[in-house]
């Protein structure tokens, strides 16, 4: 690869470009167009955002500081530089939320009928006694206030909890004022309902505040000095992020001991907190500085997804879109009969993640069924899915689930279910050790009148029934022969086998797949410098893998027209002279979180389609098990053209990327305004009624002389 | 239901794997599931002579899964072989017992020439032209972790093969020790293997022209991606292959790292062999045991037919070695035309097998033989012959039998003790004891191998064989000689053959 595309100044840092994500998110909580408590919900999501941005690569970059790593990341900055620069734009992210909190979700709320206290002092006499009397009943029996002293040390606070510090002294004695704390209970709910008022409005207040209100019920023999909330976060995450290199890995066993399990990455306290309170906090948990956040408002705003779910605001919100059936299985009973009929292609949630479940289901009932096979790594809790796969099991089916049990923050729950599995006779393997199996992948063998078939769900996203409403996903459903013989050597590899000799259709990470993308930009880049059309759109969550993003420079400066739909991170700059200029870069924030990974490239008019569960990230290509798939009946690939073109086209919720390393809306002045999500819903519900295709099928109808 | 699911098992020598295949007689063999796991078990026999218990231990844990993906297609047969590793090993006896009682398969342990006629039918079956290419001069190159087998064609039969020991992983064993010592292993290689190709050259090539070369075993497919090569362009890939580390080669190839040390021993051979047999197209397979054990048992089960007659090219071979060692030609007909049509018409009766028909013509065509070495003691000299001369297609056990058959063609057969000292079984013996009689009473016609009963007819009436000759010539010498021959042919079988010469006026 040629060095001048490797430059440090070409690329982004990863975190900076996170934040920039998390922007976005918040300028559609700021976003006066949105019903007002969607922008509730896009507020809440911008802060259990910032909570997992926190734990996870803060907490990272604390421990490459700890282990005295420098190594400096893809745009060249060290650790140290790098949370220096995080940390700045998070206040200044955090900063922003609270304004619009305040400032505008407050008096709006206001106006359409919800007052949400700010403080218990607000509380008419009638609501002051519902509350304590709410206290006395519900908050006060599972409260345990703690205090220090000389003989109690300093309690152990837990991560992300809400907690109200308070000084206290002993009433008579003049002496030192002492600390005392007390957890906001995490099982009672954040937001307490006031009675209705005579004029029928509505009010609601935070539980913080009824305690605050009640504090000194709790230090019964001392006077309550002041009291106020805060919330730290730890750096628990025992496990090293899988993007890190292998290096820092040994780095930091050898240095273990420097390694402060539990240290205090972050401390959130509420603005104009005691400034003796606040002294104490700082030297208990050894935090100063940047890793401070005063907040001017209610601490932890994830609690806003709870408002979003108060009833009676219905209109205030978006109306819940129901999935659509799926025109190519609309009068079929037998989804295998609708495969061999053809493949089909789906999209998620526009149309309905039923016909997953089903084929699954359908399956386990056959009995022309052998055998399913299937990738699972983060599952609802309560999933059809898995209830399918032990029935399979318990028909006699020979059932393989693949259970990766390294999905973050769902250990646990994968361990239970993977068990259930098992008793019911499945046969649970666990991936492959230090790769996390990502993709997403089915596979039913059928015996049929004509031999043996294999029928292959492939995915861009998890087998999840619940975020498969929230989630754009794609999926195909095939019976194509060449991706069955693949899926079964998948399935083989993934049981400890050796791999297979060649493959059909499939590529797959951490062994094929970076390889496969690299040839695929090349091409285009060939073709460029012969002079040929070169087009390449890719869609994604995220790119920051500096080898993909040096051949897409490449490709750029060879003439290759690029067009990038990336919602998360991007570490790629465009606009840079002679390297990135025939780059555009996009993300589109809405209702639904972008979650399809689709590729597209010309081909010098033999265009190939692809779709896969990896991102253009070093972690997919390089340390998990991923799936890259083709697109190839010629609907199908027309189709997913069409998806691509109405991303491209969206100009209501795609954020632009400018050569600055901002994200612009675009000038919708003058232009018909096109929004994907909803167009993408619209069109679902029309093909049912209207099975036709209305790409296809578009036709002027010439008017007829009288 | 038409389709039949059959799983074919090879227990190699560093792998041992399994494939599923779905057989139709409409469409004939489809692969539908591979699954292979690494466990070189040749390393131990090799060095070590016997198997570890860990790699048996682990050989079982990976069968028992077999055993599980077998019961998820519902197969309806399986064939599980093991080659030159389990073969070799002392414990090999033990080993295929254990695995058995732990796994519930039967491991049949193929000896060289079953081996080597499986994958010969593989490539019979799965190379595109391989009825045109051997129309021409042409010879299969088999390279196997313990040995290579060399086999010769001539119009269209394949009619010699040689088992040379030098195969890649025994070679990896052997060089591995002193490749510190030396950059170039390969140079090391060539001269390791070169004594042996060269009297294998000398001995069988001689005039023949060999102008297609066809090359099987593992990997070697992988490296050239084609179905046919040029000699220039193998030995461009043979250079790159000596010039590049292993790991790179396995990387570019996509051969399994673990396979990459064997790939330049693999290469080596093929490359001076195809330098001495001077072949002009270079055909590569990559067809493995597995798949001749599946086209074996669809051949056998019908689903697929072929147009080359493997027990043709049993025969030929045969009659090569008869060549050899200059057997009387005219004679070993005159024997076929009697042997033969005898042998069909006692066969119902008899409990024999067609397998069987082919064991007596090749011991009609061998029975000579040893007359080469020394006249006085033909028959044990036939015998050593037949024992020491591998004949692709007849296993070991077959070859065995016709060695017998040859030797108490002309010795005495003693009844309980021989079997004791044939170390055969009851069915093996009892067979011998049946070709043989057929063979003494056919040998006996033609005692002046002057081909008197050219013209002969069989018929049976009540408990007599009548062979109705049609001659002119005088039979006294052969109607005097026949009656022990008739006594012991009356025992085995319970028919008395009788001579009749048909009446000239």
């Amino acid at each position: 690869m040629d060095s001048i595309f490797l430059k440090p100044e070409y690329y982004r840092n990863r975190e900076d470009s996170w934040v920039s994500f998390d922007e976005r998110v918040l300028s559609e909580a700021r976003d006066k167009n949105i019903p007002l408590f969607e922008r509730l919900k896009f507020l809440s999501i911008t802060a259990s955002n910032l909570d997992e941005f926190f734990m996870i690569r803060v907490a990272s970059l604390k421990d490459m500081v700890h282990a005295g790593y420098n190594k400096a990341d893809i745009a060249g900055f060290t650790p140290q530089e790098q949370i220096n620069m995080i940390l700045q734009r998070v206040h200044e992210v955090v900063n922003l939320q609270y304004s619009t909190y305040n400032r505008s979700l407050l008096p709006a709320l206001n106006k359409k009928g919800l007052h949400v206290l700010t403080e218990h002092e607000q509380l008419t006499d009638e609501q002051q006694r519902y509350v304590d009397e709410y206290f006395e009943e519900n908050v006060y029996p599972v409260l345990t206030p703690m205090a220090m002293d000389s003989s109690r040390p300093f309690p152990l606070i837990r991560n992300k909890t809400l907690n109200i510090g308070a000084l206290i002294s002993k009433k008579e004695k003049k002496s030192e004022p002492e600390f005392a704390t007390v957890q906001v209970p995490s099982v009672l709910p954040r937001i307490i309902e006031l009675p209705t008022d005579e004029k029928g409005k509505r009010s609601v207040i935070l539980l913080e505040e009824v305690i605050e209100r009640n504090i000194g019920k709790l230090f019964l023999n001392y006077d309550v000095v002041c009291a106020h909330p805060y919330r730290i976060m730890r750096n628990a995450d025992l496990t090293i992020e899988e993007d890190e290199a292998a290096d820092l890995l040994k780095e930091i066993q050898k240095q273990l001991k420097k390694r402060q399990w539990g240290e205090v990455i972050r401390l959130e306290v509420e603005d104009g907190m005691d400034k003796q309170l606040l002294k104490i906090l700082k030297k208990e948990f050894a935090i100063k500085g940047d890793d401070i956040f005063l907040i001017n408002g209610p601490l932890d705003l994830t609690f806003l997804m709870k408002l979003y779910g108060m009833e009676g605001f219905e209109a205030l919100k978006v109306k819940s879109y129901r999935p659509q059936p799926i025109p190519a299985l609309a009068d079929s009973e037998d989804i295998f009969a609708a495969i061999r009929k053809q493949d089909i292609l789906l999209h998620h949630p526009y149309m309905t993640f039923d016909p997953v479940v089903d084929f699954v289901r359908q399956a386990a009932r056959d009995p022309e069924v052998l055998a399913i096979k299937q990738t699972l790594y983060r599952v609802s809790g309560n999933s059809p899915i898995i209830a399918a796969l032990a029935q399979a099991a318990e028909n006699g089916k020979q059932v393989s689930v693949l259970v990766e049990l390294k999905a973050r923050f769902d250990e646990e729950n994968n361990i239970v279910w993977a068990k259930m599995l098992e008793k019911a006779g499945c046969h649970v393997i666990y991936g492959l050790v230090g790769l996390k199996t990502h993709s997403k992948i089915t596979l039913v063998v059928r015996r049929e009148e004509d031999g043996i078939r294999r029928y292959v769900h492939l995915g861009t996203g998890n087998y999840n029934d619940s975020t498969a409403k929230l989630y754009t996903d794609c999926g195909l459903l095939t019976c194509s022969e060449a991706i069955g013989e693949d899926a079964t050597a998948v399935f083989n590899m993934l049981s400890g086998y050796s791999e297979p000799k060649h493959w059909n259709k499939l590529s797959l990470a951490p062994l094929w797949l970076r390889e496969r993308f690299g040839q695929l930009i090349e091409r285009e880049t060939e073709h460029a410098r012969m002079g040929e059309p070169a087009h390449i759109i890719a869609k994604m969550n995220s790119l920051c893998d500096r080898e993909i993003i040096a051949k897409l420079y490449e490709a750029s400066a060879a003439g290759v027209k690029i067009e990038l739909i990336v919602r998360g991170i991007c570490c790629l700059k465009v606009g840079i002279p002679g390297i990135s200029e025939n780059i555009s870069v996009r993300s589109i924030v809405g209702n639904f979180l972008e979650h399809a990974r689709i590729f597209y490239f010309y081909n010098n008019g033999k265009p190939e389609f692809y779709m896969g569960s990896a991102d253009w990230m070093p972690r997919n290509l390089d340390k998990r098990v991923e799936i890259m798939f083709p697109v190839e009946k010629k609907e199908l690939m027309d189709e997913l053209y069409h998806i691509l073109t109405i991303q491209l086209e969206d100009n209501v919720k795609a954020h632009i990327l400018q050569p600055d390393g901002t994200y612009e809306k675009i000038d919708k002045r003058g232009k018909t305004l096109l929004c994907s999500q909803d167009y993408f819903c619209q069109e679902a519900m029309e093909r049912v009624t209207r099975p036709k295709d209305p790409v296809h099928d578009r036709v002027f109808i010439p008017e007829e002389a009288m | 239901m038409a389709v039949t699911l059959f799983a074919a098992i090879d227990v190699g020598s560093y792998e041992v794997e399994m494939k599923i295949y779905e057989l139709a007689s409409r469409v004939g063999i489809r692969q539908i599931d591979y699954v292979s796991h690494r466990i070189e078990m040749g390393t131990d026999t090799y060095t070590r002579g016997k198997i570890s218990v860990e790699k048996i231990e682990e050989l079982c844990r990976v069968l028992q899964d077999f055993v599980r993906i077998m019961e998820g297609y519902k197969v309806s047969g399986y064939r599980a072989c093991a080659t030159s590793a389990i073969r070799e090993a002392q414990n090999s006896r033990l080993l295929l017992e254990y695995v058995k009682r732990t796994t519930g398969i039967t491991v049949e342990n193929l000896d060289n020439s079953e081996q080597r006629f499986l994958d010969y039918k593989s490539i019979a079956f799965g190379l595109k032209d391989f009825y045109k290419i051997i129309q021409k001069g042409t010879a299969i190159v088999d390279v196997g972790s313990g040995s290579v087998q060399v086999s010769l064609f001539d119009n269209d039969k394949l009619v010699t093969t040689q088992n040379i020991r030098i195969g890649n992983l025994r070679i990896r064993e052997k060089v591995a020790d002193l490749a510190r010592q030396t950059v170039h292993v390969e140079a090391m290689v060539e001269e390791l293997i070169n004594n042996e190709i060269v009297s294998f050259k000398k001995m069988y090539l001689k005039d023949r022209e060999i102008k297609n070369l066809i090359l099987g075993g593992d990997y070697i497919y992988d490296l050239m991606k084609k179905e046919s090569v040029s000699r220039a362009e193998f030995e461009l890939m043979f250079e790159k292959v000596v010039e590049s580390r292993p790991e790179d080669i396995a990387r570019e190839y996509g051969i399994p790292s673990e396979s990459a040390s064997l790939i330049l021993p693999s290469v080596t051979l093929y490359k001076r062999l195809i330098e001495e047999l001077g072949a002009e197209m270079i055909w590569l397979s990559d067809m493995a045991l597995s798949d001749g054990i599946a086209y074996d048992y669809a051949q056998k089960k019908k689903f697929i037919r072929t147009e080359h007659e493997f027990k043709d090219d049993i025969v030929a071979a045969a009659r090569v070695i008869a060549k050899r060692y200059q057997c009387n030609k005219g004679h070993i007909r005159n024997l076929e035309n009697l042997a033969l049509p005898l042998f069909d018409r006692i066969r119902k009766s008899s409990g024999m097998a067609d397998r069987h028909r082919l064991l007596l013509q090749i011991a009609v065509i061998l029975h000579g033989c040893g007359k080469y070495i020394n006249f006085s003691n033909a028959a044990d000299c036939s015998y050593s012959i037949i024992m020491s001369t591998e004949i692709i297609g007849l296993s070991l056990r077959e070859r065995q039998i016709i060695a017998n058959v040859v030797k108490f063609n002309t010795k005495e057969m003693h009844y309980e003790d021989t079997v004791n000292c044939l170390g055969m079984n009851p069915e093996e013996y009892l067979l011998i004891m049946k070709l043989t009689a057929i063979l003494r009473v056919a040998n006996a016609l033609d005692r002046s191998h002057k081909q008197k009963f050219d013209a002969v007819r069989l018929s049976i009436k009540e408990r007599e064989l009548i062979i109705q000759v049609d001659t002119r010539e005088d039979i006294t010498l052969e109607r005097g000689l026949f009656p022990p021959k008739a006594e012991f042919f009356e025992e085995v079988f319970h028919i008395r053959p009788v001579i009749r010469q048909k009446k000239h006026l």
